[in-house]
């Protein structure tokens, strides 16, 4: 037996806000299969508690997102009840937690991108939107900054340490265009005053990033043209394992109570 | 920030005495200890493992090493004169109101 799955409607608004509630949804489902498995037990902790903000971002903008789309759904059926198809993260958040180096390059980006967003946020038109933002621009700023440590750690650390870094920035690169890329549903929120288009961020963004890869004594991979469309619903092969690991009591025991 | 140099060997991080002063506290208070590479890293862990991230909170982070202690062996001589001696002690004063925190 299992249960019913839902569907969002194509409103605009919805969209972009489930897009920034399911990347910190899917990071912190990511970052959770770090627990115990971190290289010391500080860093363990401090995994765990990124996670944890991100879960409760994505928990205020799930929320959200269902009362605005009016079908009487809350964040856990939005979560556990949707199919691959209906998620709308870029394909970053979701790729396997890889090594250590991997997964701090990809804190990085996604910290630095919601970094931005949340700043530009704070002044949207949906107080709702604006309040989440307050909260989490805080956030943000410190797992940016955690981040940053560590690219400049591993990156100018010992031998092996570069070369992971320079694996995973050539494995991340291409992914990180996702971010940028404007379509319709950017152009109804800033005509909304919702929040700002995600291309916006991207020179900023850009420049966050060289001056870190700078002081890691990095140099960037080649640019590449994929655009990847986790965010109109299209993901890698990895979306699949990873719903179906974190909605599997939900599907199994429908509507319990938890 | 600086980084404080690694007294250990290259393969172990050294231990840091972590010291937290809450919001509304006076004082930085010892909290506990942990393993990190150098300072930044130290704060940084201590604001994970030991202060939950309240905001107005003040983290001194210090190498264990550094720390000069008290011999418990010489307690007696260090501290026990004191004991018997109210006179050695201001406690026969009342304080005004307006004197918080004596």
């Amino acid at each position: 037996m299992s249960q019913a799955s839902v569907q969002v409607g194509s409103s605009p608004q919805v969209q972009y806000l489930l897009r920034i509630g399911d990347s910190c949804l899917i990071l912190a489902q990511r970052l959770g299969e770090w627990c115990g498995h971190a290289p010391i037990l500080e860093e363990d902790l401090a995994l765990a508690n990124m996670a944890l903000d991100l879960l409760g971002q994505a928990r205020a903008l799930l929320t959200h997102a269902a009362r605005l789309d009016g079908q009487g759904h809350d964040e856990d059926q939005l979560a556990f009840l949707r199919e691959e198809r209906q998620y709308l993260n870029p394909v970053l958040m979701e790729l396997p937690r890889g090594d250590f180096a991997f997964t701090q390059v990809r804190n990085f980006a996604v910290a630095t991108w919601l970094l931005l967003l949340w700043r530009r946020l704070q002044s949207s038109t949906d107080p709702d939107v604006a309040a989440i933002a307050a909260k989490a621009v805080k956030e943000s700023a410190y797992h940016q900054q955690h981040a940053a440590d560590w690219l400049v750690r591993l990156g100018d650390g010992t031998a092996e340490s570069t070369a992971r870094m320079v694996e995973a920035l050539a494995q991340l690169w291409p992914l990180f265009n996702e971010l940028f890329d404007a379509d319709a549903v950017d152009a109804a929120a800033v005509v909304q005053g919702l929040g700002p288009s995600w291309a916006e961020l991207e020179p900023e963004w850009t420049a966050h990033l060289n001056e870190v890869l700078a002081d890691a004594g990095l140099a960037h991979p080649k640019a590449s043209a994929y655009v990847s469309a986790g965010r109109r619903g299209v993901h890698s092969e990895h979306m699949g394992h990873l719903l179906a690991e974190m909605q599997y009591l939900q599907r199994a025991y429908p509507g319990g109570k938890w | 920030m600086s980084s404080v140099s690694n007294t250990g060997t290259d393969k172990e991080w050294p231990l840091w005495e972590v010291f937290v002063r809450s919001k509304a506290g006076l004082d930085h208070k010892h909290c506990g200890s942990l393993h990190a590479a150098d300072a930044k890293m130290a704060i940084q862990m201590a604001r994970e493992v030991y202060t939950r991230r309240q905001e107005g909170t003040s983290i001194w982070v210090v190498l264990s090493n550094q720390i000069v202690a008290s011999d418990p062996g010489e307690k007696g001589m260090y501290f026990d004169p004191m004991e018997d001696k109210v006179y050695r002690h201001p406690t026969f004063y009342e304080l005004p109101d307006a004197i918080n925190h004596m």
